[in-house]
């Protein structure tokens, strides 16, 4: 049995999504299957509806047509709040976080939430001891452990960056979208966070939006690449590389610092 | 920087220990509250409403200071409670505590139906939303007046002596006492509240609404939730407002009395619990001394005072206390 790779049955999919904003078509018959286990990145030119496609999966936005399945459930009607319960959860391009919570509140807010202890307003937070416990190891993993008492907003943008992820990963995700972790991130850093994100547990499927070509090829396991709303073509770094169409789109198109 | 490695040396369950700690402070804020007693005995009415006030300034403060949810018609409830423990009183039900305990749960339920409503919105919308229920519930209380009594006020509150004891008289004695009690238990569950996991959930709305759902957060079931907390806690200060009096007007629906509480609570500092009682102190105390001068102005000095508040001190009064604090062990060996 594979356990990752082509083969096996999808973790997430989606079949013949469309949306579009008035007359703009940010989305056309997309249909992706995302196996579990891999590093998928998720490339294209700038507006090529990458986020959209995230917002869409997610629930952030409605499709007008298509369906999205997690495994083998459908879960194109559910509130994005159930998909994040059931393990399908994303990061932000734009920093969107919890300006005045520290780092420790932001992510132990996280992981009550997931153990279900938000609703209760009888007892004390210090009270949850391995909560707090969970969300310190997260921290900590990310390098985040000894600022982990500032509040979000006196953080530096890189730590904001992985303060990010560490709020998804308190949500214990079985398939994780990272909106262009990097984004705003000096090129140096980078190479750093996505050391970080590679080094997250095989179970969890990633598909991230990256812009560097470096980062892509040497992090991701297979490719997707969309242009104009479209996705353009599947597959893996070497097949990626050699296609023509690809190429076209990039050359000379290749985007930002 | 010094702090931030005490904290590191405290570590996580320290650091969140420390921050839901009693403070001195509070001790002795709580302490002073006893002082009317001596210090004040003529002045036991208005400490009594003082109290009240500051207990509805309270209310306000979970949902607006903790979860961010803008109220211009938290009278509503506030009204609610006082009709209700004058009706249950003038229907015969004269024993204080238990007309306490029905008026609040009454506030309560009507606060749970609004929220339903009011979990739909935000800004904007949201402000008009919760102003029109203000005012659909004034108007409708002033023509249901084979009821309330409508403009001229419920007659024949009837109240009986606290535990059968001590009858609520001129002096305020024992209206004081019952308010500051109900204050300081209300405060007591609002502080617990706020340092609980669903209290942090709903600074987490506050902070930034649209990532809490993309933490798996039922954000509307946490806003129903402190919405109807709010209005027990508004609708108790009502009905104390209602038991204390003996007498129940149209006021306590208005749309004054919503604008007076929320510019009581943005003086005082909205979001640190505090703020509301300070505010309702500061306003209060202040309005009794002006109000022998020159009432008509005192708006006028309400105004500039909210202006000058929100242009220099941010988070209120008590947040320019707390920076004034921290500038004071800084620049102190
Ligand atoms: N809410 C919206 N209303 C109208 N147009 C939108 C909206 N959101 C996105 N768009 C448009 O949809 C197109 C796709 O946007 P999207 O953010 O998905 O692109 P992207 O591939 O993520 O680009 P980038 O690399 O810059 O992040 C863009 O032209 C954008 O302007
Ligand atoms: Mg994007």
């Amino acid at each position: 049995m594979t356990t990752s790779g082509a083969g096996a049955a999808p973790v997430l999919s989606t079949r013949g999504l469309e949306k579009s904003f008035g007359s703009l078509v940010v989305a056309r018959e997309i249909s992706v299957a995302v196996p579990p286990g891999v590093r998928y990145a998720l490339i294209g030119p700038n507006g090529a509806g990458k986020t959209t496609l995230v917002n869409l999966v997610t629930g952030m936005l409605r499709p007008d047509a298509g369906r999205i399945f997690l495994g083998e459930d459908d879960i194109t009607s559910l509130p994005p709040s159930e998909r994040v319960k059931r393990g399908l959860v994303r990061t932000f391009q734009i920093n969107t976080l919890f300006p005045h919570l520290t780092a420790l509140e932001a992510v132990t807010l996280a992981v009550c939430e997931r153990r279900g202890h938000a609703s209760t307003w009888w007892r004390g937070l210090p009270a949850y001891r391995d909560a707090v416990d969970e969300a310190y190891g997260i921290l900590a993993s990310l390098a985040l452990g000894a600022d982990c008492y500032q509040l979000t907003r006196a953080l530096g943008y890189g730590q904001q960056r992985l303060l990010e992820i560490a709020l998804a990963l308190a949500t214990r995700p079985k398939v994780l979208l990272l909106d262009e972790p990097a984004a705003g991130v000096p090129r140096g850093e980078s190479p750093a966070l996505f050391a970080a994100i590679a080094a997250l547990s095989n179970d969890i499927t990633v598909l991230f939006i990256e812009h560097d070509m470096d980062v892509v090829f040497r992090f991701a396991s297979r490719i997707i690449v969309m242009v104009g709303g479209r996705v353009l073509v599947e597959g893996t770094p070497p097949e990626i590389a050699a296609d023509a169409r690809v190429r076209e789109v990039y050359l000379g198109c290749t985007r930002h610092a | 920087m010094a702090t931030v490695s005490l904290e590191a040396l405290r570590g996580p369950h320290g650091y969140l220990r420390a921050q839901t700690r009693w403070r001195r402070t509070e001790i002795a804020f709580w302490l002073a509250t006893l002082l009317p007693f001596l210090l004040f005995p003529s002045y036991l009415q208005l400490a009594s409403q003082i109290a009240i006030t500051a207990l509805f300034a309270v209310s306000l403060d979970l949902i607006l200071g903790y979860a961010g949810i803008v109220s211009l018609g938290h009278a509503a409830f506030f009204g609610l409670g006082a009709y209700a423990a004058g009706l249950i009183s003038k229907f015969g039900w004269g024993e204080p505590l238990s007309g306490l305990v029905l008026a609040s749960t009454l506030a309560g339920v009507a606060g749970y139906g609004a929220s339903v409503v009011v979990v739909r919105f935000r800004h904007l919308a949201l402000i008009m939303i919760t102003l029109g229920m203000g005012l659909l519930l004034h108007e409708a209380a002033n023509s249901a007046s084979w009821l309330t009594g409508g403009a001229d006020g419920l007659q024949g509150v009837r109240i009986r002596p606290l535990l059968e004891l001590f009858s609520f008289d001129l002096w305020g004695r024992a209206a004081y006492a019952y308010a500051l009690l109900m204050l300081f238990l209300t405060f007591l569950v609002a502080r617990r509240v706020i340092n609980s996991p669903f209290g942090l959930s709903l600074r987490g709305i506050r902070e930034n609404a649209v990532r809490m759902p993309a933490l798996g957060a039922p954000s509307r079931a946490h806003v129903r939730k402190v919405y109807t907390i709010a209005a027990v806690m508004a609708g108790m200060a009502g009905a104390l407002l209602a038991q204390t009096t003996s007498t129940v007007s149209l006021e306590v629906l208005s749309f004054q009395r919503s604008a007076d509480v929320l510019v009581i609570l943005i003086l005082g500092g909205a979001g640190r619990l505090y703020g509301g009682i300070l505010g309702a102190i500061l306003y209060m105390v202040a309005r009794d001394q002006f109000s022998g001068i020159n009432p008509q102005y005192w708006y006028f000095w309400i105004g500039l005072l909210l202006i000058a508040v929100v242009l220099f001190l941010p988070n209120g009064i008590l947040g320019g206390l707390g920076r004034a604090a921290a500038w004071w062990r800084r620049v102190s060996p």
